[in-house]
Formats: C-alpha cells, sequence, structure tokens
C-alpha cells in the first residue's frame, strides 16, 4: 500500500520522533511510506480561531501536496478531523473530496487496512490511554459511551505485557484544544490536572494517546509538577520504541 | 438583581470560580454524577439513539412548517377553552401576563419552573409593579431567595451547597440556625410554598410540550409544584417559546422519554401533566413568544438550535461548564446550547461563549435532539470572526499565520526561530501557556530534515 505520510506542523517541529515511529511502523507492516516535500499545515489553527479565510491558503496549500495521494495517513486524530470536515476551504472539487475521504488517522488506518498479526511487539507497562476527543468524533454514532467502540484500545490490547488502567472518566477531555490552552488558561489547566489526577490515581506510568497536543498539554503539567510519568505518542508504543 | 455587564468575558469569569478549587472540584463532581446517571439511563433503552433520531427529525419537520403547526395550535386551543395570546417580543410578554393579572385582579402569583420568563425577566418586570411573584420549583425558589439568576436550566442552584442553602433559608425563612440536612430543608421550603400556594391568585407555567393535533400542552416538573399551583389558583397562564411545537399527540411517546433520560437519568419526570381544557371556573390563558425565534429560525446552520427541549445533558456532560459554573456564561441560557443560542441575541456581548469550547464534541454526543452543537460552535466563531472579534489585529495576526503555514520556506523559519526560542528563554516568560505547564523540548532537527538525510543516505 502506499502510504503519503502527513505530519501535523507541531509533530513535524516538535516531536520529530512521533513522525518517525509513525513512517517505521507502517513500513514494518508493509507499507511503502512516502513523505511528500514542502508539507506545513492543514489550517485548523486559523479555522478554530474562527479565521477560516486565514485558513484557506494552507488547506490549499496542503491539497496540492497531497493531491492524487492513494491513502495519507497522520499521527494525528485532530488535524485528521480538519481535513475530513473543513477541507472544502480547498474548494469543494472532486479532487479535494477524495483527498478527505483518503485521509486517516493512523490507528483508524492500521486497524482498516492493514494485517496487525505482524504487529509483534511488547511494552511491559501500565499504560493510562488518553482517548483524544477529536479522534473519537468521526464515524461514530454519536456513542462516547458504549466500550469497545475505540480502535485504540483494541490496538494497545494486541500489545504484550502492557496493561491498560482502568480510569474514572475514560472518555474526558483533556483541555487542550488549541488555542482554548492559552484564551481559556484556567479552565484548561483545571481540566488537564483532573485528566492527569485520573491517570495517576491508577497507577499508570505512561499515558498514550493518539494526539501528541492532547500528551503536550498533559505532559507540560505533568512536568511541572514534577509527576512520575511518561508520555508516548500510541505509534511509539506501537512500533516497540521504549 | 445586579445588573449584567456589557459583555460576557467567559475566560474572566470562569477563572474566578476557579479560585475556589475544592469548590470547583465539588461542582464538576455533582453535574458529572447526573451525567453518569444519563448514561445509564440511556444505555438501558435499546432504541435510544433511534428515539434521538427521531426525536431530531420531528423538530425538523416541525421548525419547516412551524406557521402550519403553530395556527393549528392556536385554533386547537382555542377550541378546547384556552384563550391564546401572541408576543412577539419580551416586552410585550411582560405587558401582556400584567395586564392579564389586572384584569383578574391578581396580587400574587405562584410560577413553576420557566426558562422562557427568565429569558423574558418577568419576575423583575411583575416585582416593580407590586406583585408577589413566588417561585414553587426548589431549585428556583432558592435562587429566587438569593437574589441570582438560574446557574442551570433543570437544576437552577447546583452552584450552591446544602449549607449556603442552610445559612439562606435561616436569614430568610427563620429555620433554625447550622439546619443543613437537605430532607428537613425541603421540608420548611414546602410549609413555607404551601401557605403561598393557597394564597395565590394566579399560578404561571411554562410549557414543555404544545401538541398542534391536540390544542393540548404538557409541562413537566419533579416536584407536582405546577399542578399545585394551576389547580389552587383561578387563573393559569401559561408562557411558551414558538418552538415548543410538536405535530401530534403520538410524538410526545419520543421527547418524554428522551427529556427526564437525558436530564437527570429519571425514565421520567415525576409529574407529567396534560392540560387540555381549563378546569370549571378557571380561565387558561396561552402566550405563545417569538422573542428572537424567528429571527433565529432564518439562520442558516444555526437553525438546529431551535429543537432543544431545555433537558440541561449539554451541560452536565460540558468538561467547561462543569468547570466554571452557569453564571460564568453570564446569560440566561448556559453551557453550550447557551453558547450557539445567546450570540444570536446579541453577537457583542456574547461574542466570548463559542470560544468557551475546546469543541470536543460531548455536547453534541448527548443532545437527545441530536442538536450538532460544536458544529455550530465552529460555525458561530466563523461569523464572529468576521465580524471583528478580535479586532484588526487579531485578523492580520491570523492572516500572517495562514501565510506562513502555507509556505513551506517561511514555515520551516518560523519552526527553526521557535525551537531556538524554546531553548533560549526562561520557560516561564512564555506567556499563559508557560504559566502552570512546561514546552516540550525542542528537538534540534524537525522531522522534514530527518527526512531529507534519511533519504539521500540510501
Ligand atoms: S441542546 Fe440538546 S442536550 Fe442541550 S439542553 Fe438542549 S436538548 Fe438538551
Amino acid at each position: 500500500m502506499n502510504v503519503a505520510l502527513f505530519v501535523p506542523c507541531y509533530i513535524d517541529q516538535f516531536y520529530p520522533r512521533v513522525a518517525v515511529a509513525t513512517m517505521r511502523l507502517l513500513e514494518r507492516l508493509g507499507c511503502t511510506v512516502r513523505f511528500p516535500k514542502g508539507q506545513t499545515c492543514c489550517g485548523q489553527p486559523m479555522a478554530n480561531a474562527g479565521f477560516e479565510d486565514a485558513a484557506r491558503p494552507a488547506a490549499r496549500h496542503f491539497a496540492e501536496t497531497f493531491a492524487g495521494c492513494d491513502y495519507v495517513v497522520a499521527p494525528s486524530g485532530s488535524c485528521v478531523l480538519h481535513v475530513r470536515e473543513h477541507l472544502d476551504l480547498a474548494g469543494d472539487t472532486a479532487a479535494v473530496r477524495h483527498l478527505r475521504e483518503r485521509t486517516f488517522e493512523l490507528c483508524r488506518f492500521l486497524d482498516r487496512f492493514l494485517d496487525l498479526d505482524r504487529l509483534d511487539v511488547s511494552f511491559p507497562h501500565r499504560v493510562g490511554y488518553h482517548a483524544a476527543c477529536h479522534g473519537l468524533r468521526p464515524g461514530r454514532a454519536g456513542e462516547r459511551m458504549a466500550p469497545g467502540v475505540d480502535v485504540v484500545r483494541g490496538l494497545l490490547g494486541r500489545v504484550a505485557g502492557l496493561t491498560l488502567v482502568a480510569l474514572d472518566r475514560a472518555e474526558e477531555c483533556c483541555g487542550f484544544g488549541g488555542a482554548f490552552a492559552v484564551t481559556e488558561e484556567a479552565v484548561s489547566v483545571r481540566m488537564g490536572r483532573d485528566r492527569l489526577r485520573d491517570h495517576l490515581a491508577h497507577g499508570a506510568e505512561v499515558i498514550t494517546s493518539t494526539d501528541m497536543s492532547c500528551l503536550m498539554h498533559l505532559e507540560g503539567l505533568a512536568r511541572r509538577q514534577g509527576a512520575p510519568v511518561r508520555f508516548l505518542h500510541v505509534a511509539e508504543i506501537l512500533n516497540g520504541n521504549r | 438583581m445586579k445588573p449584567p455587564p456589557a459583555s460576557t468575558d467567559h475566560a474572566a469569569a470562569a477563572s474566578a470560580f476557579l479560585a475556589d478549587e475544592a469548590r470547583a472540584g465539588w461542582h464538576d463532581r455533582a453535574l458529572w454524577l447526573v451525567r453518569r446517571k444519563r448514561d445509564r439511563a440511556a444505555a438501558a433503552v435499546p432504541e435510544w439513539e433511534t428515539l434521538r433520531t427521531l426525536a431530531s427529525a420531528v423538530k425538523a419537520h416541525t421548525l419547516s412548517r412551524l406557521d402550519d403547526y403553530l395556527l393549528q395550535f392556536e385554533a386547537q386551543a382555542r377550541a378546547n377553552g384556552f384563550v391564546v395570546h401572541w408576543a412577539e417580543n419580551a416586552d410585550v410578554h411582560n405587558a401582556l401576563v400584567y395586564d392579564l393579572l389586572c384584569r383578574h385582579g391578581a396580587q400574587r402569583i405562584v410560577k413553576s419552573k420557566s426558562m422562557l420568563t427568565e429569558e423574558c425577566g418577568l419576575n423583575p418586570y411583575l416585582e416593580a409593579r407590586g406583585i408577589e411573584v413566588v417561585d414553587t420549583d426548589l431549585g428556583e425558589r432558592i435562587v429566587q431567595l438569593s437574589g441570582e439568576p438560574p446557574s442551570h436550566l433543570v437544576m437552577p442552584a447546583i452552584h450552591r451547597k446544602k449549607e449556603e442553602i442552610g445559612a439562606l433559608f435561616h436569614a430568610q425563612m427563620g429555620t433554625p440556625e447550622g439546619l443543613s440536612d437537605p430532607a428537613a430543608l425541603t421540608a420548611a421550603a414546602r410549609t413555607d410554598l404551601r401557605a403561598r400556594f393557597f394564597r395565590a391568585d394566579a399560578a404561571l407555567t411554562g410549557v414543555n410540550f404544545a401538541v398542534a393535533e391536540t390544542g393540548g400542552f404538557v409541562v413537566c416538573t419533579n416536584e407536582g409544584n405546577a399542578d399545585l399551583g394551576v389547580h389552587l389558583a383561578p387563573l393559569h397562564i401559561a408562557s411558551m417559546g414558538l418552538e415548543k411545537i410538536i405535530p401530534k399527540a403520538e410524538h410526545l411517546g419520543i421527547f418524554l422519554r428522551l427529556l427526564a433520560r437525558s436530564a437527570t437519568g429519571q425514565a421520567l419526570t415525576v409529574y407529567t401533566s396534560h392540560f387540555h381544557r381549563p378546569a370549571p371556573g378557571q380561565a387558561v390563558h396561552l402566550v405563545l413568544v417569538d422573542n428572537g425565534r424567528t429571527a433565529h429560525l432564518g439562520r442558516e446552520g444555526f437553525r438546529d438550535a431551535l429543537k432543544c427541549i431545555r433537558c440541561g445533558a449539554c451541560l452536565n456532560t460540558c468538561p467547561v461548564y462543569r468547570r466554571s459554573g452557569g453564571h460564568s456564561y453570564g446569560a440566561v441560557i448556559p453551557g453550550p446550547i447557551g453558547a450557539v443560542l445567546m450570540p444570536g441575541v446579541d453577537p457583542e456581548r456574547y461574542a466570548s461563549l463559542p470560544f468557551a469550547s475546546t469543541l470536543c464534541g460531548s455536547c453534541t454526543d448527548v443532545c437527545p435532539v441530536r442538536i450538532d452543537l460544536h458544529g455550530q460552535l465552529y460555525r458561530w466563531r466563523q461569523v464572529l470572526g468576521r465580524r471583528g472579534r478580535g479586532g484588526a489585529s487579531k485578523k492580520w495576526r491570523m492572516r500572517l499565520a495562514g501565510a506562513v503555514l502555507s509556505r513551506p520556506r517561511l514555515y520551516r523559519m518560523a519552526g527553526a526561530t521557535l525551537r531556538f526560542l524554546l531553548r533560549w528563554l526562561p520557560r516561564r516568560a512564555l506567556g499563559p501557556w508557560g504559566r502552570h505547564r512546561e514546552w516540550p523540548d525542542p528537538p534540534a532537527e524537525r522531522f522534514g530534515t530527518w527526512y531529507e538525510k534519511q533519504r539521500r543516505r540510501s
């Protein structure tokens, strides 16, 4: 399978290790991975702030960069959701519609298209899984509360030695929310601390998610508090990183 | 009641609410519990998702022919012996109600829960004209006595702890000092209210559902206070927003099953009262209020918000509402539904509300009539952005960001600069992110650079 890797801007700049893990993981599962040169950002930050006009150039650039790709895969539920829901900003053409349908969050892509029996990894730790809201949303019939619909849990369940810790609030938002994290600083910080406390109370050694932006927020809080917990993207765990 | 501020600053109000960490935690847990009850109640109904779809479709259909159904309802209601009035806005509504009270010589009225009369500011209007208004829903009574607006659609006093209510009742009703047992406080309120029910000259209620086919209407309460008021008083005035119409009686089976489960996790409200004709010797007046609803109906992309049945589920599930309290919205309707309805009322004043969200979508997931709440929040942001929210500087900063983030060279330069700054600037100096959060450790090179090197090597 030919996969074009979409590395969201903040992952490209701050978390290259996550992009590397994503690439290696897809390759190990039999994909031919290409990183289209010159990619930047999907435009979500401007659009969510209420400035779709300002987001349009980034959306157009995204559409041009990934035009004609069979599959676009990104280690981020949030950016993928933006592409799927709002890339019509780049024009409502057949090519753009095709691209929107063919852009996948990594775990949904793995679950849907790849042979997961080849996934032979172990991770002997207690892991807290943060279900990122934007990863939960697409393609779900309004069922946040039904357990088991989240494919990420299924993927993590295939990792030898990994213990998923039970949480009190398995699907509560972490409070990142892009610009929300600074414009609504107090609420954002409180939401993050509440999530962190839930994971720590249940003995998570590692907190993981499909979205590095949520983890950046939670890790930022944890490090300031000196909390004894590590943060890894799901791609890193599935790729066998320690 | 204090005059509302010129424009709502949700972030500032939320920050003040969160300053009391223990209280904020208690508020969050109390509402989370209600949300869990809703989850259990919903999960116990196998056809729950179908019910939501049906409810949404019935409302969509009704809104598409609202004029027809309103006229049908009016004719049927008149045939039932109800007097029907139309009020285009809050002022007309209030004047109408006052006029009715005067004509019946009513001095003292008892009122059951009605968000519409809150919206119209009916209590202060009547009180200024010498009418005694008593809210008879316990939560409403508590906020009335403490002189504040409700903070929740169905649990108006959820922000108050029982100790505070004890102190309030002690001051206002002479209950023993330090009494905070909920059962005892409720009993005290009941005794106090009982006398007022007997004295009342008129009863005001809201309307949960008005059935076009039959001309009847339904009022849901948990305390039976609407019934008690209505059965004792010679005059019953029921105020309803135009959007409360449903076409047929059979549709009640959908909405009544959804409403209480979504609101509190109960299978049904304790009292579901159907009104079909006035009792002998009683006058029943229905006031159909527009107050911005038809204007909202004309707002493409936001119309669905009129499907709302005011169950409060989106408030209970909202992680922001739970941690900022209803008053932080500075609006009659708080929470996610308030954030999509209030900017329609006044886009300047309520401009901060659509931004009081992470767009997590939890509200959309629980809404019994499937309002696309997070989508509407997103769309309001666009409307407000176009109206110049944040000023010209914000617009230009966004344009600049958009320009940089769509040009690979500029993007690489900006990224490198940011990583450089993060390495050398003191962490805490870096704005509201850095006050409580560390920044990530910036890597020496971005992924794109690593990838190119990798490719050249192989
Ligand atoms: S928007 Fe939906 S969930 Fe919120 S109060 Fe209205 S009906 Fe209930």
